[in-house]
């Protein structure tokens, strides 16, 4: 199976290809459009900021390729949010694939911390994208943006508030959560991403 | 609902992991990566590997080992020590390293901290403090706790937050290798004068401990290096014992 990671500029990227290595697969890093047009699956990883991000991937001519590939997607972290239509962290608009806007957490008030960083459970599975046996088991975010419920959601966390910490729409699947650190979790749903 | 970390701490010298008793006379604990790859398995939530080598040959050892861990473990993991300036970052993140901590050099060029905010984001940038209560003030200590600074806990891990750091990692060297429990009372000023996560770290002893820092401490999670290096208390029963006190721990079924 070819799976290629798609090359731009956001931290974590050499993560997702150790865990794709973990479980057999020697995927692609790349920015080269016909081998991420012809891969089998694509993953869309990433750890970074939405606005330099989107930039690059404009002036790199990636934003109307992506939303053009046609085979199985995986976006992860920032890669869901690129995905969404419009971001507040840096006033971003985005690839609007997901046509849902990212919000920032809003904490004043509250106990709790920004980012919401670490383990926690995921509810309400699609078993479209996810094997059966994840519902309510821990799995490892770090953001401080998240996208809200909405008709792609796949699978909700709470956090402050419920939010999707997955969608689903056609070829296109993405996780909030960093797949590729999720402990064993993680590297039965990356196989099952695979095996779509 | 977000479980409460439990971080085991890999100190690393020349490739291999020890662990200091107040920071000093060191005892030989095994190999970095195989030691990670087991704590992971046993159910710890992140791992934290700091390089306590001085020598150019020691990093680029320390550097190796950081991208074996990447390569084999599937949880997050911080790296630290040695970290002096953005070169240092890049070369650890581009090794596989989550987050990295910075300490001294956060200490003595606190611009450090917004720089690396700026680069790759606040949640890549753990500060961490180690402090000890030295004449009713939390002093913080620079070069693994050898000099005192004028810097006082509270005001620097603001400071730290203001800058743009995702986490505080606190050690009270006061506490440090006592295994008398942590400083709790601290834990839970500091918990509540900052919005970004703390870690606990010195004074594991016992399970008990574990639930005082979070449940008095309010600790995001609690970090300890030998009492799980020598298996004095095992990651998966800690957790067990944690549940069973009403902690939200993430148990491995």
């Amino acid at each position: 199976m070819n799976v290629a990671i798609i090359k731009y500029n956001a931290g974590n990227i050499y993560s997702v290809d150790c865990a794709l290595r973990r479980v057999g697969i020697e995927a692609e890093v790349t920015d080269n459009k016909e081998i991420l047009m012809s891969a089998d699956k694509v993953i869309f990883p990433g750890v970074g900021e939405a606005a330099s991000t989107m930039r690059y991937l404009r002036e790199n001519n990636l934003d109307s390729l992506i939303k053009n590939l046609k085979q199985p997607v995986l976006g992860i972290c920032i890669g869901m949010q690129l995905m969404c239509r419009h971001s507040e962290e840096g006033d971003a608009d985005c690839l609007n694939i997901f046509d849902v806007d990212v919000k920032r957490f809003r904490a004043e008030g509250t106990a709790y911390k920004i980012p919401h960083m670490g383990w926690n459970t995921v509810k309400n599975i699609d078993p479209c994208m996810f094997p059966k046996n994840i519902e309510n088991q821990y799995v490892y975010f770090v953001h401080s943006y998240y996208v809200p419920v909405c008709r792609y959601t796949t699978a909700e966390t709470e956090y402050i508030l419920p939010f999707s910490a997955a969608l689903h729409k056609d070829n296109f699947y993405a996780t909030q959560f960093h797949i590729e650190k999720s402990g064993a979790i993680g590297e039965d749903i990356l196989n099952h991403f695979l095996s779509l | 609902m977000l479980a409460k970390r439990i971080i085991p701490c890999l100190d690393v010298k020349d490739g291999k992991t020890v662990k200091g008793v107040n920071f000093v006379n060191f005892r030989d604990a095994g190999d970095p990566v195989e030691l990670g790859k087991a704590y992971s398995q046993q159910g710890a939530d992140e791992l934290v590997y700091l390089d306590i080598t001085a020598s150019y040959e020691g990093r680029k050892t320390f550097t190796e080992i950081v991208k074996k861990v990447a390569a084999q473990v599937s949880i997050p993991f911080t790296v630290g020590g040695g970290i002096n300036e953005m070169k240092d970052v890049d070369r650890l993140l581009n090794a596989g390293a989550d987050k990295v901590s910075i300490n001294s050099s956060a200490l003595k060029n606190p611009q450090l901290i917004e720089e690396i905010a700026k680069n790759f984001g606040s949640q890549v940038c753990v500060v961490a403090i180690d402090a000890n209560f030295d004449n009713k003030l939390w002093r913080c200590y620079l070069n693994g706790g050898r000099v005192a600074t004028d810097r006082e806990l509270f005001s620097w891990a603001k400071e730290a937050q203001e800058r743009g750091a995702g986490e505080i990692l606190f050690t009270s060297m006061t506490h440090d290798g006592v295994k008398d429990g942590y400083a709790n009372e601290a834990l839970a000023k500091l918990n509540s004068e900052l919005n970004i996560p703390v870690i606990a770290s010195g004074g594991a002893g016992k399970k008990e401990h574990f639930k005082d820092a979070f449940l008095i401490g309010k600790a995001d999670a609690a970090l300890a290096a030998s009492v799980f290096h020598f298996g004095e208390i095992s990651i998966s029963e800690l957790k067990d014992y944690l549940d069973r006190e009403n902690i939200c721990v993430r148990k491995i079924s």
